[in-house]
């Protein structure tokens, strides 16, 4: 296989072009998607090649377009929705929280929702309180709907190529940070499962459990406490929903100690739902409990240095393996 | 009046002397000419400030619609509420916030007129009556319906009456297509509330052109109609038309006590925010509106008026340049929020429920102070 280098945005287009050459159900819609090659050129070149019928330029209505998609799926159709970023949804709350995910259930199995809804998540651009979510804390609560999370470019596209065929509504969550970011991504056609985690960086002492772009955060700590000689194992998780708890548990079987580093809030998130299945399933293999580093519990400030303290940075959480492994 | 996209912006100012065109003092009309000046000149500098990393996030600039804040805010009085969307700079500034705490706040410092928590989509200016800078396309509209209402329920319920308050709400053409905007517009009717939708009407709506993302963009104030609000479309390149056009909807709106919603047709010059190449129009389009500056057309009809002479332009002009460059250097001056400061404001009660042993350590740190 041919070592190809591209960026993370690369790898969701061709994910979706490949997905829309193969199934003429599929079709991408959102603001500035078309015309514009959209807000962050991930659709670029998308108009061109799939024309307007498929690649469609919505309003700033994401209520009226996430709830068309929807409508759209239930009779058959595959689409895929991108918000600018996932702070937009919250105006869509509805269609995306109690339709989508319900469909299925509400139905007796008769509707089904098969759509993608993805965009932009998570702080880090000085974006303030408004633009700044990350929608995992609170959408993963959800019954109905999966969630991925990538961190890495060759994720980015089989992940999402695995979203688009997936039956069910699948909750896609891309970072703006990572969007730039190069790696090698393999041609051709590429699915990366749902529901299994990968081990980022082996290691003896603590599990570190990230997802999406913190996974980074962990790998930058993990770096830097490797040179005070300590060995941490990073498991990026992957998907929220289905969660790989089996890898994580065997890794924390083996470290006895864990640490979940989560860029939601700490309040009722995947970070406390992960500590939550660790405790339970490791209590007597776990020399602390388990420690959790999420962004601070306040909304997302604008200043510079406001919002680097707010992030769960490398630093707080090279603190927090210290504390785990009763290191002063 | 021109469709948005076929712009034909009146270079004139319509020939006749001032005095027939505007009730405006000459007072009025110099304040407005060095309130847009001071406006353009904090643009330049702040997208200057964004180049240099200065400023981050999103930056949206409101040079080409100057008129449309500076007239509107004069149509108005400094008690009546005002809110808009996050292209707030010209708005603050109109309002009358001090050049410096808003150079501060975009710089992120804790002299920022929200302590650098906010940013440049976040403006908001209690003492002058800016209830905000709102980044969320729309979210504006219905707090704008219910600042409005809690206007009225003031004047009426716990007053007696006395006085009469009209609310203005700014929002984007873009705004027109979320669903919020219409149950506010429905709910201010139902409810007689004098709020006004001034919808800045520059023809885009980031990449889109207003006939690509919105039905009936001919004529959007019939949108307002289908809610009964009584529509008006302005030209919102001449502040003068602005003011005299915007007085009337006003007091009417303040008399009658009922919505209204205003096409205001204006023209950002620049992108639509810091990272935009504008590739989605021509660079002709763009030359037809900029030689209806509303600055030259105010500044021209002034001369014209024997209101002001080319130096005393000049001097106007450099004093707000002087404010800016001030304004800058304080907010280079004012210190970063403090670490502990991430944690104010998240309630009414210092460090609020950051309580016992779930306690952050950078509260636990500056408890001295609590
Ligand atoms: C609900 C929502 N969707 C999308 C965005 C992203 N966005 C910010 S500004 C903008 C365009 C708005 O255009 P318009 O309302 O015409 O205002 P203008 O920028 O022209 O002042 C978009 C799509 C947002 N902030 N909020
Ligand atoms: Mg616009």
């Amino acid at each position: 296989m041919s070592e190809r280098i591209i960026e993370f945005r690369d790898a969701l287009r061709e994910a979706m072009s490949q997905e829309m050459r193969r199934d003429p159900r599929v079709f991408l819609l959102g603001e500035e998607v078309a015309e514009y090659d959209g807000a962050y050129k991930v659709s670029r070149g998308m108009l061109e090649e799939f024309g307007p019928r498929r690649i469609i330029d919505t309003p700033i209505s994401e209520s009226g377009f996430a709830g068309l998609a929807i409508g759209a799926a239930m009779l058959g159709l595959r689409p895929i929705v991108e918000f600018m970023s996932w702070s937009f949804s919250l105006v869509a709350a509805d269609p995306i929280l109690n339709n989508a995910p319900k469909m299925l259930y509400m139905s007796g199995g008769q509707f089904g929702c098969p759509i993608v809804i993805r965009g932009n998540d998570g702080a880090g651009g000085q974006l303030g309180s408004t633009h700044s979510w990350c929608v995992e804390g609170m959408f993963s609560n959800v019954p109905g709907l999966k969630m991925a999370i990538p961190a890495f470019p060759d994720d980015a596209k089989g992940m999402l190529a695995t979203a688009i065929r997936d039956d069910d509504p699948v909750f896609f969550l891309e970072s703006e940070r990572l969007l730039a970011m190069k790696g090698h991504v393999p041609e051709g056609d590429y699915y990366v499962p749902f529901g299994k985690a990968v081990v980022r960086r082996p290691g003896t002492d603590v599990t570190l459990v990230s997802f999406g772009r913190p996974v980074h955060f962990c790998l930058d700590a993990a770096e830097e406490l490797a040179k005070e000689g300590i060995s941490c194992e990073v498991i990026d998780g992957r998907t929220i929903r289905p969660l790989d708890i089996d890898t994580i548990v065997k890794s924390v079987k083996k470290t006895n100690g864990c640490v979940v580093v989560d860029q939601s809030w700490s309040f009722g998130s995947p970070g406390s739902e992960v500590a939550a299945q660790v405790h339970a399933h490791c209590f007597d293999d776990l020399d602390n409990h388990v420690m959790r580093v999420h962004s601070a519990d306040v909304p997302s400030p604008y200043a510079a240095n406001l919002e680097q303290e707010y992030l769960p940075n490398a630093r707080r959480i090279a603190e927090a393996v210290r504390s785990a492994l009763y290191v002063a | 009046m021109s469709s948005v996209t076929d712009p034909a912006p009146p270079a004139t100012t319509g020939g006749r002397p001032l005095a027939e065109r505007t009730s405006a003092t000459p007072k009025q009309l110099q304040e407005w000419l060095r309130q847009m000046l001071l406006i353009r000149e904090f643009e330049i500098r702040t997208m200057q400030a964004y180049q240099d990393k200065k400023i981050g996030g999103f930056c949206h600039i409101y040079i080409g619609q100057e008129a449309v804040a500076v007239g509107c805010t004069a149509a108005v009085q400094h008690a009546d509420p005002i809110i808009t969307a996050y292209r707030d700079h010209g708005h603050a500034l109109a309002r009358g916030m001090d050049p410096k705490y808003c150079m501060a706040e975009m710089f992120g410092r804790i002299g920022g007129c929200a302590k650098g928590k906010g940013g440049s989509m976040h403006m908001f200016d209690k003492p002058n009556n800016l209830f905000g800078g709102h980044g969320i396309v729309g979210a504006q509209t219905p707090l704008g319906t219910g600042l409005a209402f809690a206007k009225k329920y003031q004047d009426e319920v716990i007053e007696g009456g006395v006085n009469k308050h009209v609310t203005l709400c700014f929002l984007g053409d873009g705004a027109l297509n979320q669903g919020g905007f219409y149950e506010a517009m429905n709910l201010a009717s139902l409810f007689d509330i004098p709020v006004i939708f001034v919808v800045e009407n520059n023809g885009y709506s980031m990449g889109t052109s207003i006939e690509r993302g919105t039905s009936m963009s001919h004529r959007i104030i019939a949108k307002g109609e289908g809610c009964g609000l009584a529509g008006y479309e302005i030209e919102g390149m001449d502040v003068i038309t602005v003011y005299e056009e915007m007085k009337k909807v006003a007091d009417i709106a303040r008399a009658e006590s009922r919505p209204a919603m205003v096409d205001l047709r204006t023209y950002r010059f620049k992108g639509h925010s810091m990272s935009d190449p504008r590739k989605y129009r021509t660079r002709d389009e763009e030359e037809q509106w900029e030689s209806g500056d509303p600055i030259t057309r105010l500044r021209d009809a002034m001369i014209g008026g024997g209101l002001i002479d080319e130096e005393g332009f000049k001097d106007l002009n450099k004093a707000q340049k002087i404010a800016v460059r001030e304004a800058i250097t304080w907010a280079e001056n004012s210190p970063e929020p403090d670490a502990s400061e991430l944690y104010t404001d998240v309630y009414v009660e210092k460090f609020g429920p950051y309580i016992g042993t779930s306690m952050p350590q950078i509260v636990t740190d500056a408890e001295g102070s609590r």
